[in-house]
């Protein structure tokens, strides 16, 4: 219901602690905040090449969390319409230019029998 | 022509402006202040939408909210709860956890001053019951939505209205949701399909098997026989899942009826909705003494917002002039 609005046109930066990597901010394609528990996945594939999740990380309001933990993480929420950083490594340095950015995030609605969620692709202009 | 008197009152969901809370174009405050500036007096609120923190409502949150509705002219009335059974990936929530929940949602409208809760169309039936006394000692109704493909014959829907007339608690009862009388297929979901790379020819089919309020138990199926792709069996889906029935049928559950979620997907130029005919609606809810809110629900954005600028305040605007008119307000 949001799909198009998943991968935020604004802020693709690359990290800024040493590593080689980006960070991509992400949106939920749901109507109502969801605890994170229930956030089953967010899947980047950049350029066409899939990132492990072991590889990036999950940030909400300031709180940062591997993919590993949001399984059993139900004191914390992911806002209807927050931008989350969604923080990639990458093996080599990212170029700068454009970059194809695909977002699937899968979710666990209660009242749905099958999972919920959406996926969007946008190219986005590496921030200098 | 003016209508036969009545106590029905006009309000709003907030969730009818999703697409600009999500967008941050619009805050709580500015869909309250459209709210007020419409005459959709009655605020209905997600609180998992629009609290952020949610579970916890901050008191500066809750002071806000009641100067909101006096700048405003508001009044809360109801809150929407969501019953995350599958909270954890690996069991379900238990019965008890399940009620807590529910308690815990009673609460949160208590602190924004609302007196209907919306109980989510998959709340077991024993989870109402062992909620309900919480629920009244706290002084809310807790009122299941008959939301679409539901009806007052499904077995889901009787298993909840065997605990209701069986406990005769006053906190239980019902919130029909309007979606429950779509007489035609919403043609922004029809289209958006044939956007989306739908087949003409079985985009049609689905629709006029929905029209003639034909059977769609199948549709799937066909579509899947006539080489469908996602479109298709998106749109198939969907026919499956809105569907018609006669208004009449609120009148027998009145008693039980505290609320009314007039969802809509499309107000058009001429001012009526393209597929819920409120103009036989309403007059059903008059004759039934209903006394509560018709409550907007606007669904329509995630279907046009890929080519058009969605407008909700616009759209929530056109629905109250039509309740306007529909209740004898304005000429």
């Amino acid at each position: 219901m949001f799909d198009k609005y998943i991968v935020c046109e604004e802020g693709f930066r690359v990290l800024d602690d040493g590593r080689t990597g980006g960070v991509v901010e992400v949106r939920m394609p749901y109507y109502r905040g969801l605890t994170l528990s229930m956030v089953e996945a967010v899947d980047l594939v950049l350029d066409g090449r899939p990132v492990p999740p072991s590889r990036t990380t999950f940030t909400v309001h300031g709180h940062t969390y591997r993919f590993d933990q949001l399984p059993h993480t139900t004191d914390d929420r992911w806002e209807m319409g927050e931008r989350a950083q969604l923080a990639f490594e990458t093996d080599e340095p990212l170029a700068p230019g454009e970059h194809e950015v695909a977002v699937t995030v899968r979710l666990r609605i209660s009242y749905m029998p099958v999972p919920g969620g959406g996926r969007d692709s946008k190219r986005l202009t590496l921030a200098a | 022509m003016s209508a036969p008197a009545h106590q029905i009152k006009r309000g709003v969901s907030l969730y009818s402006f999703q697409e600009e809370y999500f967008l941050r174009t619009l805050s709580v405050e500015d869909c309250i202040r459209v709210a007020g500036e419409i005459g959709a007096r009655g605020i209905e609120i997600i609180p998992e939408q629009m609290i952020p923190g949610f579970p916890h409502v901050s008191d500066e949150f809750v002071e806000d909210w009641f100067a909101w509705m006096e700048r405003y002219g508001t009044t809360p009335v109801a809150t929407d709860l969501f019953l995350d059974t599958k909270l954890h990936p690996d069991r379900w929530l238990t019965r008890e956890e399940q009620v807590a929940s529910i308690c815990r949602d009673v609460d949160i409208a208590v602190r924004l001053g609302a007196g209907i809760v919306r109980a989510i169309i998959n709340t077991p039936p024993e989870v109402m019951e062992e909620a309900a006394p919480y629920a009244e000692e706290q002084g809310v109704r807790l009122l299941l939505e008959v939301h679409a493909p539901f009806h007052y014959e499904h077995p889901w829907i009787l298993e909840h209205l065997e605990v209701m007339h069986r406990t005769g608690s006053p906190a239980l009862g019902l919130m029909p949701d309007m979606g429950t009388y779509v007489e035609r297929f919403p043609r922004v979901v029809s289209e958006r399909a044939l956007r989306d790379g739908a087949e003409p020819e079985l985009v049609d089919l689905i629709v006029k098997t929905y029209d003639d309020h034909g059977d769609t138990h199948a549709l799937m199926d066909v579509v899947n026989y006539r080489g469908g792709g996602p479109a298709d069996f998106g749109l198939a889906r969907q026919a499956t899942h809105y569907i018609w029935s006669e208004p009449k049928a609120m009148l027998e559950h009145m008693p039980l009826i505290g609320h009314i979620q007039a969802k809509f997907y499309e107000m058009t130029d001429d001012g009526v909705e393209y597929s819920i005919p409120y103009d036989r609606i309403v007059p059903v809810l008059v004759e039934g003494g209903f006394d509560g809110h018709l409550s907007s629900e606007y669904e329509g954005n995630r279907h046009i917002q890929d080519v058009h600028p969605v407008d909700s305040v616009e759209q929530v605007r056109r629905q109250h002039a039509m309740f306007a008119r529909l209740l004898g307000e304005t000429a």
